[in-house]
């Protein structure tokens, strides 16, 4: 096998005749393997994150008029390291009445739940960890792994704070998983499969292009998700001090923070590879690594929107979070799934082109239905409230009025 | 014995030990928690089963819904959280009997089986994919009577549950 085709397979071959050779057998050198592989995603990830947090700093920094970190290195590359130094040095504090082994497991969890996404993205079209069929599911599946340590950290840490942290990340979680599922389902349908690499597959075209509202809900809930600005109620600095993770110190709090910077990564990649078509691009038959170039350069892509919208978005109040969430996405998302599913069944023999217009029409169909539909609605409230504002009258005198 | 049937007996056995450990600890939320390590223990039996899909949903229903939905109402119920009075109540003996009478049914059903050493009958790659299963549950042929009635029941929990907290009797006395 040409090496460059697919390097990852052929270092695992060679580790494979090599332990073979050491005359471990056959099942232990398989496992051992897998270990290796497990091993080097989980660390490789653990890596990028000291760059993630590098670059999203000093990105941010650039948002605000700022430098960013600049003292430690050239253009503060070396921050990261510093800050890892001093996180790991720092003393370990379990507050008192700590329901111990939760409180020890929370972070780890954390960590886990966002690295556990990794091994389904496919990074080029062989290079994967396991193409399950039930890959997008199992993302689902994921995520809840991570709701679970965000409620054990607020439980355990037996603070006040903590515990109303973890009860408005809960209800956001849970809330925003329902229109992310139903807009993860159209890619599902469009694609005739669950598995991440069939999605990639079934991508020449951009689902992105042929479902640009499907992506859209998708890509606010899944923002929802990782609790990213604008919905990063769980750590209201200003209301609830700093949420879930207020009684964590030194590496446990490390880890949270990897955790969340990771987790907006891996959102990004998930989106790339449902809906900007993963590690496809021009001349991936002939040299199958370029995917993974086109896959990080558009995951770059992606996540520096999460970035900007993390330094220039203000934070939503609870009620209105919700509202978003059950009052305009979820029903939006359901009826786009009929219609996109409706459509589908429709134009299935009409070849390619008739179909993407078609869902592309219906899909700018539901939009414009739901922005005209909101601004009735609108209207009405203000008619109701009376603060259609005459000239001469401030709107809050109106108000006051009634 | 094979690397198979010891993954499946340390699944096994953490499942049945959190199972006992979820109706004796003595804190409502450490049952809760027990709970999830059991049914991860039942999601890893079904992954071993091959039936990878049903490993999936069971983390994303009984964990991620289900469980999460117990521990938030443990949480938001006053003073059960630090629980420490007696584990039974007055009619514990009519859990035991039923319980040991399912019991005692479920294992004679067991016993009288008897196809313990039969080995595991592979899989067809075509019959693991979701879509048999999607088929399944609306043809007529199938599951579809099921389906419905289940959807029926949790059509009728959520009507219950938005009418108890929708407060429709405060709003209309306004």
């Amino acid at each position: 096998m040409n090496f460059w085709q697919n390097p990852i397979q052929a270092i695992g071959d060679w580790l494979t005749r090599l332990l073979l050779g050491l005359g471990i057998p056959d099942g232990i050198t398989t496992f051992l393997v897998m270990v290796v592989g497990v091993v080097a995603l989980a660390m490789g990830s653990m890596l990028f994150v000291i760059f993630l947090i590098w670059y999203e700093r000093k990105l941010l920094g650039r948002i605000q008029d700022r430098l960013g970190p600049n003292r430690v290195g050239p253009w503060g590359i070396f921050q990261p390291f510093a800050d890892m130094a001093k996180i790991f040095i720092k003393e370990y504090i379990t507050p008192v009445g700590a329901d111990k082994v939760a409180y020890n497991l929370a972070p780890a969890l954390a960590v886990g739940s966002v690295l556990m996404v990794m091994p389904v993205v496919p990074f080029t079209a062989q290079i994967l960890g396991v193409d399950l069929n039930v890959g997008v599911l199992y993302i689902v599946g994921v995520g809840a792994l991570g709701e679970l340590a965000i409620i054990l950290a607020g439980y355990s840490s037996n603070n006040k704070y903590a515990m109303l942290g973890a009860f408005r990340v809960v209800a956001q979680l849970i809330s925003y998983e329902v229109p992310l599922v139903l807009s993860l389902l159209i890619p599902v349908l469009l694609a005739n499969s669950m598995g991440m690499n069939d999605i990639v597959k079934a991508q020449p075209v951009w689902f992105l292009l042929i479902v640009p509202l499907a992506a859209l809900i998708f890509f606010i809930a899944s923002t929802a998700e990782v609790g990213r600005a604008p919905f990063d109620l769980v750590e209201a600095e200003s209301e609830i001090v700093a949420g879930f993770n207020i009684e964590y110190g030194g590496l446990k709090f490390g880890m949270f923070y990897v955790a969340e910077f990771l987790h907006a990564f891996t959102a990004a990649l998930v989106f790339v590879t449902l809906f900007m078509g993963g590690w496809q691009g021009p001349g991936v038959e002939q040299f199958p690594l370029l995917g993974g170039f086109y896959l990080l350069a558009k995951t770059f892509l992606v996540h520096f929107v999460l970035v900007l919208f993390r330094g220039s978005l203000p934070r939503f109040r609870i009620d209105q979070m919700m509202d978003l969430n059950w009052k305009l996405l979820t029903p939006v998302a359901l009826v786009l799934l009929i219609a996109v599913a409706i459509t589908d069944k429709l134009l299935q023999n009409s070849g390619p082109w008739p179909l993407g217009l078609g869902l592309l029409a219906v899909n700018l169909l539901v939009g414009l239905g739901t922005l005209a539909l909101l601004r009735v609605q609108a209207r009405r409230k203000r008619v109701e409230r009376k603060i259609v504002a005459p000239v001469d009258k401030h709107p809050i005198q109106n108000e006051a009025l009634l | 014995m094979t690397s198979l049937q010891v993954v499946f007996l340390l699944a096994a056995a953490l499942t049945l030990a959190s199972a006992l450990m979820v109706v004796t600890t003595r804190r409502m939320l450490h049952a809760a928690l027990w709970l999830i390590v059991s049914l991860f223990g039942v999601a890893a039996i079904f992954a071993i089963l091959q039936a990878g899909f049903f490993a999936v949903i069971q983390v994303v229903v009984y964990i991620g819904a289900i469980a999460i939905l117990i521990i938030n109402a443990i949480m938001l119920t006053r003073r059960v959280m630090e629980d420490r009075g007696p584990q039974t109540n007055p009619i514990w003996w009519v859990a035991a009997i039923t319980s040991a009478l399912v019991g005692a049914g479920l294992l004679g059903l067991v016993l009288r089986w008897g196809a313990w050493s039969n080995p595991i009958p592979e899989f067809p790659e075509a019959a693991q994919t979701p879509l048999n299963l999607g088929k399944a549950l609306v043809s007529p042929q199938g599951f579809v009577l099921p389906f419905e009635v289940a959807s029926v029941l949790l059509l009728a929990a959520l009507i219950g549950a938005i009418f108890i907290a929708g407060n429709y009797i405060a709003l209309d006395r306004k």
